[in-house]
């Protein structure tokens, strides 16, 4: 048994440095304007978001719409923070505002408290919101992210928001170099560290004694309760810790997109991410991962040719055209959601065993066809 | 023996329906009670009171000789209680905690229709009910650092499920289980958070005649060793006049006999109220 989990932690161990080996061997060698690396960028950025609805959705059985609202709050707070003093006094940024800012921090910190400041969000709305029973919470997310993203706009606090104008050069992917240097740090290898250790956090969250009382919440409420755990305490804290990946996420996406507006964070994008975790299979983080970076190469990459006019050789000016690709996208969207009704995963995660056993039975179909 | 719980007129409406009627009622220490009734008559309503799921409408319930629930909207005291200073139960004071603090001052139970936690393993359901004994707080947990405590919850889980005989089962889905192992699950459950009185909800529903007789004797193991007091509610009569010390019966909501198991077969009353549920008796 211990032996079977040692080869199992050997194994899980192995193949990740093995990714993270890749990216940087890939990193060393392609050209940085190749399409996979915005895939694998974005594609990280959208697990780790994905991961933090899942923690809330999958394990805890809240259903929250305000992901979106806790990564505008995140990218805002890393924008305002690490954008050098000196760009905030000139006025190519802060236009028509001055700037109250008054000092700039580094990456490692603007990360952080970006995800402190959704963190405090959280905190605050879950306050009133978690003590009702969990659709309330739905409802009050999805009004508290629209509000919030009225509020970054608005006028009066555009002397730190910049009002409805972008925010730019703060300390985006282009930008970070290797501490007391002036080697600038493989983007996509730093995003992929940033994404892994916070999903490792969450992945160890999931699996402590915490973690059981989530899920005990999950399962049954009433029998959790009478289990002795504190329904509202630790809704609060599920809650909390989510909307600190959120907030470390939406950061990362500023970093990815150099620029961060309030337009950014619809409710779009809530729901974009809802549908890869449920693709990915609720209450499986290898499965939000997989399926975020599917979903992206899909509308990222792989699609693009349906909207260009040209689609794996085939040349078709008139069909292959604007909007096509949505349209191919959303049915593919639909047979993995009529195939796999409960997500590509379901609730269990990619393992060594349970691949193999896979290749095997397609292998096997296919001998005997 | 003191008391270790007391009802005080205690009156749950729903709406236009009465479920429970001005219960009063007492369990002490070392006892083992049985709450029995036909159909409907408020009983497992009790339950809910006492472990604070509902807030009761009227009545005071008292834990170890302290309010612990308190509704008293009328201000009317029924009795004073010997021992207990004025103000800590003054009429005007509304205690209404949720069901995880009643747990925490020792006060576990079983569910009627069963309720484990369905995506998990039977060990990890006894599991997670020591997570309320915990003193790491969640970055120790998480970081591990608390690793100690994760241990010794898994050794007392184990101890626990070995006791119960479910331990060759561990690693099966709760919800996978025959009735009967699930029943015991839910007692083994129970019991994780170490309680001082236990509170069964028809722990014998669905068991056969073997289980069931396996039960009784069950339940009076755990009682000695866990110094435990119980109060159960069951259908099963053989059962309750064998183990139970004494017995409340309830019918539609009210209080209609109390005493030993003697007392209460020949009351006139009792038989009067399980005619139409003979099949029961
Ligand atoms: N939440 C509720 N809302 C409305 N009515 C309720 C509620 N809970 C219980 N009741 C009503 O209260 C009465 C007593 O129900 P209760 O479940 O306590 O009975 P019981 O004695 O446990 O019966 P049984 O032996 O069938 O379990 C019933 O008439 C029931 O319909
Ligand atoms: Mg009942």
């Amino acid at each position: 048994m211990d032996r079977e989990k040692r080869n199992h932690f050997i194994r899980l161990f192995v193949a990740i440095a093995a990714v993270y080996g890749i990216v940087l061997v890939l990193e060393m060698t392609l050209r940085p304007t190749n399409m996979l690396f915005t895939v694998l960028k974005k594609g990280a950025i959208y697990s780790l978001v994905a991961v933090s609805v899942n923690l809330l959705n999958g394990f805890t059985g809240l259903f929250s719409l305000g992901q979106a609202g806790f990564m505008l709050v995140g990218a805002y707070t890393y924008a305002i923070l690490t954008m050098p003093v000196a760009v905030k006094a000139s006025d190519r940024v802060y236009r028509y505002y001055d700037c109250i800012v008054g000092f700039d921090t580094g990456v490692f910190v603007g990360l952080i408290a970006a995800g402190l400041a959704a963190a405090l969000f959280a905190f605050l709305i879950g306050l009133p919101v978690l003590r009702l029973k969990s659709d309330y919470l739905a409802i009050a997310t999805l009004g508290f992210a629209e509000i919030i993203r009225a509020v970054f706009q608005w006028d009066v606090l555009g002397p730190l928001t910049n009002g409805a104008n972008l925010l730019r050069e703060f300390k985006d992917l282009s930008r970070i170099t290797f501490p007391f240097t002036d080697i600038p740090v493989p983007q996509t290898f730093f995003v992929f560290t940033v994404c892994g250790i916070c999903i490792l956090l969450i992945v160890l969250l999931i699996n402590s004694s915490y973690g059981r009382a989530f899920k005990a919440i999950r399962d049954d409420e009433v029998a959790a309760e009478a289990m002795g755990i504190n329904l509202f305490v630790h809704k609060e804290l599920s809650f909390v810790i989510s909307s600190f990946f959120a907030g470390v996420s939406g950061a990362l996406l500023a970093m990815f997109q150099y620029t961060v507006q309030a337009q950014q964070f619809r409710s779009m994008l809530t729901y974009e991410i809802l549908l890869i975790v449920v693709i990915g299979g609720i209450g499986s983080i290898s499965g939000s991962c997989i399926a975020s970076f599917l979903y992206i190469a899909l509308s990222e990459w792989w699609l693009r040719g349906l909207d260009m006019g040209t689609f794996l050789g085939i040349h078709a000016e008139n069909i292959f055209r604007s909007g096509f690709r949505r349209l191919v996208f959303s049915v593919i969207i639909m047979v993995i959601v009529l195939f796999f009704s409960r997500g590509l995963m379901g609730d269990k995660e990619l393992s060594w065993a349970r691949t193999s056993a896979w290749l095997r039975r397609t292998f096997r179909k296919r001998e005997a066809v | 023996m003191s008391r270790i719980l007391e009802l005080d007129s205690v009156t749950m409406q729903f709406g236009g329906v009465v479920a429970v009627n001005d219960l009063s009622m007492h369990v002490d220490e070392g006892e083992i009670v049985a709450l029995i009734g036909p159909n409907g008559a408020g009983k497992t309503t009790a339950f809910n009171c006492i472990t604070g799921v509902y807030e009761p409408t009227n009545g005071a319930i008292l834990y170890k000789g302290n309010a612990i629930i308190q509704n008293h909207p009328s201000g009317k005291m029924k009795r004073l209680y010997a021992g207990l200073e004025p103000d800590k139960f003054s009429s005007s004071k509304v205690l209404n905690p949720t069901p995880d603090k009643i747990t925490k001052l020792g006060i576990a139970r079983t569910f009627q229709n069963i309720r484990l936690f369905r995506s998990m393993t039977v060990f990890d359901n006894v599991l997670t009910a020591m997570h309320m004994r915990m003193n790491a707080g969640i970055f120790s947990d998480v970081f591990r650092i608390s690793h100690a405590e994760e241990a010794r919850m898994r050794e007392e889980t184990e101890v626990l499920l070995r006791r119960q005989s479910l331990w060759e089962l561990r690693d099966e889905l709760a919800t996978s289980l025959p009735y009967g192992k699930q029943r015991r699950l839910e007692i083994a459950r129970a019991l994780a958070t170490k309680p001082q009185l236990l509170l069964l909800d028809e722990p014998a529903a669905g068991m056969n005649p073997q289980e069931t007789q396996e039960l009784a004797s069950f339940i009076h193991e755990i009682k000695d060793e866990y110094s435990l007091t119980v109060l159960m509610i069951e259908h099963h009569m053989d059962l309750v006049m064998r183990i139970s010390d004494r017995i409340y019966v309830l019918d539609f909501g009210s209080l209609i006999a109390e005493g030993t198991p003697k007392e209460v077969q020949s009351d006139q009353r009792v038989i009067d109220a399980y005619l139409g549920v003979a099949e029961n008796v």
